[in-house]
């Protein structure tokens, strides 16, 4: 109604941030940029781990079994203790990173490709493919996902390829419902029908004028969904169900660690920080990007960035 | 609240044909939904193995073997299997428990009660909280509260529930020695499950409602009542919070959903007898009808559950009766 | 000096915002006394609203901030009272009404609840309440009162809501009433109603009342007094008839002068033959019919005003021709071939030669593709129309075309203003040289002053290009400088159709003469002569 009530630029449809004003956008969230930070190394240790500390984790030394931590005695890797078998925590955290951050990445992107090309097709096509596509989607969400994982991996061996098959089959609706939404909405604005009248193909209103605008919105859920398939992994690796030794997982270190726990509880207690750090950056790097990527919201971290820095 | 109590709200119309039809449709898709399940389950539990070498002492000779398949019709080709299963479901019969050698249906229904008890708690206590310390972090952005809320369902919702479980129990059970570690004898036996199954629906839901909250206060109807000269209190208690509970409801139906489902970990660990834990072990013992009837009476509480939410947003907004 | 009911001194108004401090009013001032009517015109980024909110306390600070001034009623300043004081006051000594009445009512409370608490919230029994809130729905004139009570606001109409309004914001019989906008996205004959409505009652109360708007016809229908505002401050002010006639500020000329409807009015070229052609076009959603077999025919060259109130259906044609919505029984032959039975290839290729502009460039330009990507876009679709090569520098020449220069190419829509984003979509639709050019409301979402400056565009294509247009609005003063013929539409079906001179001069059907009465003529004089036409009317 008023002309200038509220500061929020409230266009519906304004272009995308360029990059210089993302990275002031991020250093504006301190909490973001100090998880975004973290991430870039939980990546590096999954990355480069194995090939450096491979060894180092593997070496069982039996005098150092349940080594206690904060202790340089044995070196510095053992200075989050030794575990059960005498092997160095540290280095096996590092190692075990690629397993963990492998299966989620893995299960979030073949979840979102399938689940946003789905959705895609739920959103735009006629109405039959609409409703298969969603009476699937039922039938997978009001499946506990949990049960799903552990008939298959009852079924087929547990290993990485299977882990991220299931946990990508249960994560698909998230993508494939959004996307849906999304697009039954962006279809009806009016650049779409603007394109339409060009004569434009559906592939092209799809990919170029559709998928841009809710590209960010998938982003963010992604983001938040690493977390949740990173939780889900580690609990199918503790129930005994996901991953077996020798492979490693964090989640399958806490499951070892368990029965130690009146004695040692550093066996558990670090592989299960390590879980809560990373998922915790991946929850405050969604919810900084919910705000980044939100036209009607950025203004809060432009002018943030102006008043803090 | 005041006057503003004085005022009777309208609620009536909640039941009209609209409502009727959505109901009926959902129930048939729901049904539908619920078909595929048990077929998907059916087939794939039965690629898990043979129930007969577990059952068996491994001694047993191969006409024991047989005579154990022949009694609980494992025989047959697996699509005959289904078939007289679907004709003793028709009948109400969900075939008996291997494990226990009960119906399969009573051991479901004795695990789900556990579960329900504690969803129910749990549920209560999660809206409850959220949705009083979520009005006020809405009302205070910002403020020292806000943030440390913000900062504890952070947390909430990063925490891997097992893990959380696990430190509870060396911390309060074992080294307090508070709470007992498992089982369901004593009231002190739920506070730790509770607590650990409280922390993440807590969380996201808190999220939501400071939210939504948040974008009703700013609404252009709130506007109006200011400029009608209405009091802060019934502003934030009767205009705003009506309308922003309606994001909320769906978050609370998914979250109760998961717990319905069984609270797996959970349940595992703290050695509580409820569905999740039930479903587990029935798939590693191949105890096919006790999983098939699991599934299906969750699928019945879950729907159940869903119309309450429908009906719930029904009172709440007008725009969804007419 | 003290004797005026409300006055506004030296106010000074600014938000912090990302983009720094906005100054959103500066040192206004401006005074209302009981009984009488003032209004405040001015478009949009003026700051006409900024007043009224600090008046009515619903400016949050932050962001904003009261710098400087005092607000006086009945001598005393509100911006030193106390929140509580204020909240006394509001609704109950000074009420407001807003534009867009569905946001502004609670969708979960019903109608009736909501009158009455503007009672009980300044401490009225709730059984008084009711009574009163059931009266005044009844004075507004609601059809069926005891009913509307319980009703919810998404039950009415625009118009229903907007007396639903007026009803909450009177139940205290205030001394001022402040209307911000309050028929703007209203159809022109429940814009004459509402306006009427307010005036009785004003006679009824004596209140006074502070119209903001941006509509010159507005001011001349209903204003005692008006102040103009641009850019935040006040740049001129007085009676209606002084403004209109001895306008001295340069931008009170301007927006007099880009009022529409006063200039010469086009004859038809005779003998052309049609383009398009449409005969018995239907659209049908379930049982409600939304377009009714209309048919007509558009000439080569020719503009065709389609004028209609909202669900007249006359976008639904547009869309229909454009194959946006199948339609349900008709043919629209274009050049003889029916578009509405091709393939979809056939089709393809039709399109190049029927473009279209939409109402609201913000919306119709995509967000993140450059001015040179949207209006090349259609030969990337369109293959062989224009070789890549020239690409550039025939999105250069288009740019210049529509008044717009060469670098704006790189770009981005939201760096530009409405009026410039508009002129965007029509290089878009020129891209691909067509011979007819849709434009469905593409200048009502303008300012006024904006509005003259794209019809004036449109009026020099049409004249350099030959291009024929079919143009869809509900404001009939804009149809009347720039159509060829014009077509009135209510209710799905076409009610009269002839060239412009004739619909305007010697309307034959009831309704046409009803919509060209409830029209507002930006002259006073002429106003009140259309006004006396329209009470005969509806008497």
């Amino acid at each position: 109604m008023s002309d200038i009530t509220a500061p929020a630029p409230a266009a519906p449809n304004p272009a995308p941030p360029a990059k210089s004003s993302i990275l002031r956008m991020l250093w504006a969230d301190k909490f973001a940029t100090v998880a975004v930070v973290f991430l870039g190394l939980v990546l590096l240790c999954a990355i480069f781990g194995p090939l450096l500390l491979g060894d180092a984790a593997g070496g069982q030394n039996l005098r150092a079994r349940n080594a206690p931590p904060f202790s340089l005695e044995r070196g510095w890797l053992y200075i989050l203790g030794g575990d059960a078998l005498g092997r160095p925590l540290l280095p096996r955290i590092v190692v075990a990173a690629q397993n963990t951050i492998a299966i989620a990445a893995g299960a979030v992107a073949a979840s979102f490709v399938i689940g946003a090309a789905l959705g895609l097709i739920a959103g735009y096509s006629r109405r039959i493919w609409s409703e298969v596509i969603m009476r699937l989607a039922d039938v997978i969400m009001s499946f506990p996902s949990l049960l799903l994982a552990v008939i298959v991996l009852y079924v087929l061996a547990p290993s990485v390829l299977n882990l991220v098959l299931v946990l990508a089959i249960t994560r698909i609706p998230i993508y494939l419902r959004t996307t849906r939404a999304e697009v039954l909405e962006v279809r009806e604005r009016m650049f779409v029908q603007a394109a339409q009248v060009l004569g434009a193909s559906t592939f092209r209103i799809v990919f170029r004028h559709i998928l841009p605008v809710i590209l960010p919105t998938l982003l963010t859920i992604a983001t938040l969904d690493f977390a949740f398939v990173m939780l889900a992994e580690s609990a199918l690796s503790f129930l005994g169900i996901g991953i077996q030794p020798p492979e490693i997982t964090w989640g399958l270190m806490v499951s070892q660690g368990r029965q130690y726990l009146t004695s040692a509880w550093w066996l558990a207690f670090w592989p299960g920080l390590a879980i809560i750090l990373t998922t915790m950056s991946l929850n405050l790097l969604s919810s900084w990007m919910r705000i980044a990527l939100d036209p009607t919201q950025r203004w809060r971290l432009e002018l943030g960035g102006r008043v803090n820095g | 609240m005041g006057s503003a109590q004085a005022l009777p709200v309208n609620v009536e119309g909640a039941e009209t044909p609209v409502m009727h039809k959505a109901v009926g449709k959902r129930a048939i898709s729901s049904l539908l939904s619920l078909f595929g399940l048990v077929i998907l389950v059916f087939f794939l539990s039965r690629l898990t193995g043979d129930p007969a070498a577990l059952f068996l002492p491994v001694d047993a000779s191969e006409a024991m073997r047989q005579n154990f398949r022949e009694l609980h019709g494992l025989n047959d080709p697996v699509h005959i299997q289904f078939v007289h299963y679907l004709g003793d479901l028709v009948r109400g019969d969900f075939g008996d428990s291997l494990r226990k050698a009960r119906p399969a249906l009573d051991v479901v229904l004795e695990a789900f009660v556990w579960t329900l008890q504690l969803a129910v708690i749990t549920m209560t206590l999660v809206t409850v909280a959220a949705i009083v310390v979520g009005s006020i972090t809405a009302f205070r952005v910002g403020s020292a509260f806000d943030r440390f809320a913000s900062m504890l369902s952070l947390v909430g919702a990063s925490a891997p529930d097992f893990w959380i479980a696990i430190v509870a129990i060396v911390l309060f059970s074992v080294n307090l020695g508070w709470v007992p570690t498992s089982g369901t004898g004593t009231v002190w036996h739920w506070v730790l499950p509770i607590s650990v199954l409280f922390i993440r629906p807590f969380g996201l839901i808190l999220q939501v409602v400071r939210g939504s909250m948040l974008s009703a206060l700013g609404s252009a109807y709130v506007k109006t009542a200011r400029a009608k000269g209405v009091k802060n209190r019934p502003i934030i208690f009767v205009h705003t919070l009506r309308n922003a509970m309606l994001p909320v409801i769906t978050v609370i139906g998914d979250q109760a959903a998961a717990l319905l489902n069984g609270a797996v970990v959970v349940e595992t660990i703290f050695g509580f007898p409820g569905v999740g834990k039930l479903m587990i072990d029935s798939i590693l013992q191949r105890d096919f009808n006790v999983i098939l009837a699991a599934i299906m009476v969750t699928a019945l509480a879950i729907f159940l559950m869903n119309l309450l939410i429908d009906l719930a947003y029904a009172l709440l907004d007008p725009r969804i009766r007419t | 000096m003290a004797d005026h009911l409300l006055e506004v001194r030296g106010l000074s108004v600014r938000f912090h915002t990302a983009q720094g401090v906005v100054n959103a009013v500066n040192d206004v001032s401006w005074h209302l006394d009981r009984g009488e009517t003032l209004a405040i015109l001015g478009e949009s980024g003026s700051g006409k609203s900024v007043s009224s909110s600090a008046i009515m306390n619903l400016i949050d600070c932050p962001p904003g901030e009261i710098a400087s001034g005092e607000i006086l009623f009945e001598g005393k300043d509100l911006l030193r009272m106390s929140p509580e004081e204020r909240r006394r006051l509001n609704g109950k000594r000074i009420a407001m009404i807003f534009q867009d009445p569905l946001s502004h009512l609670n969708p979960v409370y019903t109608v009736g609840w909501q009158i009455a608490e503007t009672l009980t919230a300044h401490g009225r029994p709730g059984d008084e309440a009711f009574a009163r809130a059931r009266d005044l729905v009844s004075r507004v004139g609601i059809p069926n009162p005891d009913a509307a009570m319980k009703k919810f606001p998404h039950q009415f109409s625009g118009g229903q809501r907007q007396r639903l309004m007026i009803a909450m914001a009177l139940g205290l019989k205030p001394d001022i009433l402040i209307a911000d906008e309050p028929t703007t996205a209203l159809d022109v004959t429940v814009q004459a109603e509402i306006l009427t409505l307010l005036e009785e009652l004003q006679a009824e109360t004596g209140m006074g009342l502070v119209l903001i708007t941006h509509d010159l016809g507005v001011v001349a229908e209903a204003a005692d007094r008006a102040v103009v505002m641009e850019g935040g401050r006040i740049v001129e002010s007085g009676t209606p008839h002084d403004l209109y006639h001895n306008a001295r500020h340069p931008y009170t000329r301007k927006l007099i002068a880009a009022a529409p409807g006063r200039g010469d009015m086009r004859r038809p070229e005779e003998g052309a033959e049609p383009i398009l052609s449409c005969r018995g076009l239907t659209k049908a959603y379930g049982a409600f019919t939304a377009l009714d077999a209309i048919s007509f025919d558009l000439m080569r060259g020719e503009t065709l005003a389609v004028v209609g109130e909202s669900g007249s259906g006359k976008s639904t044609a547009a869309k229909l021709i454009l194959r946006l919505e199948e339609a349900t029984a008709g043919e629209a032959l274009w050049h003889g071939e029916d578009l509405l039975s091709m393939t979809p290839k056939e089709m393809a290729k039709a399109r190049r030669q029927i473009q279209m502009v939409f109402q609201d460039p913000t919306q119709s330009l995509n967000p993140r593709m450059s001015v040179f990507q949207i209006v090349s876009e259609p030969w990337v679709i369109h293959p062989g129309v224009v070789e890549k090569r020239r690409w550039r520098e025939r999105v250069a020449e288009l740019l210049e075309q529509v008044g717009l220069k060469a670098e704006h190419a790189q770009r981005y829509p939201h760096q530009f203003s409405g009026g410039q984003r508009q002129r965007i979509a029509i290089a878009r639709a020129l891209a691909l040289e067509p011979e007819l050019i849709i434009c469905d409301e593409a200048v009502s979402a303008l300012d006024v002053s904006i509005q003259a400056q794209v019809i004036a565009l449109l009026g020099k294509l049409r004249d350099e290009l030959g291009i024929a247009f079919m143009f869809i609005a509900h404001d009939l003063p804009v149809v009347r400088d720039f159509a060829d013929r014009v077509l009135v539409m209510k209710g799905g079906q076409i009610v009269e159709q002839g060239p412009v001179r004739r619909i305007f001069e010697d309307p034959r059907e009831g309704y046409t003469q009803r919509l060209l009465a409830a029209g507002l003529d930006p002259d006073p004089e002429v106003q009140r002569q259309r006004r006396e036409a329209r009470l005969k009317l509806s008497a």
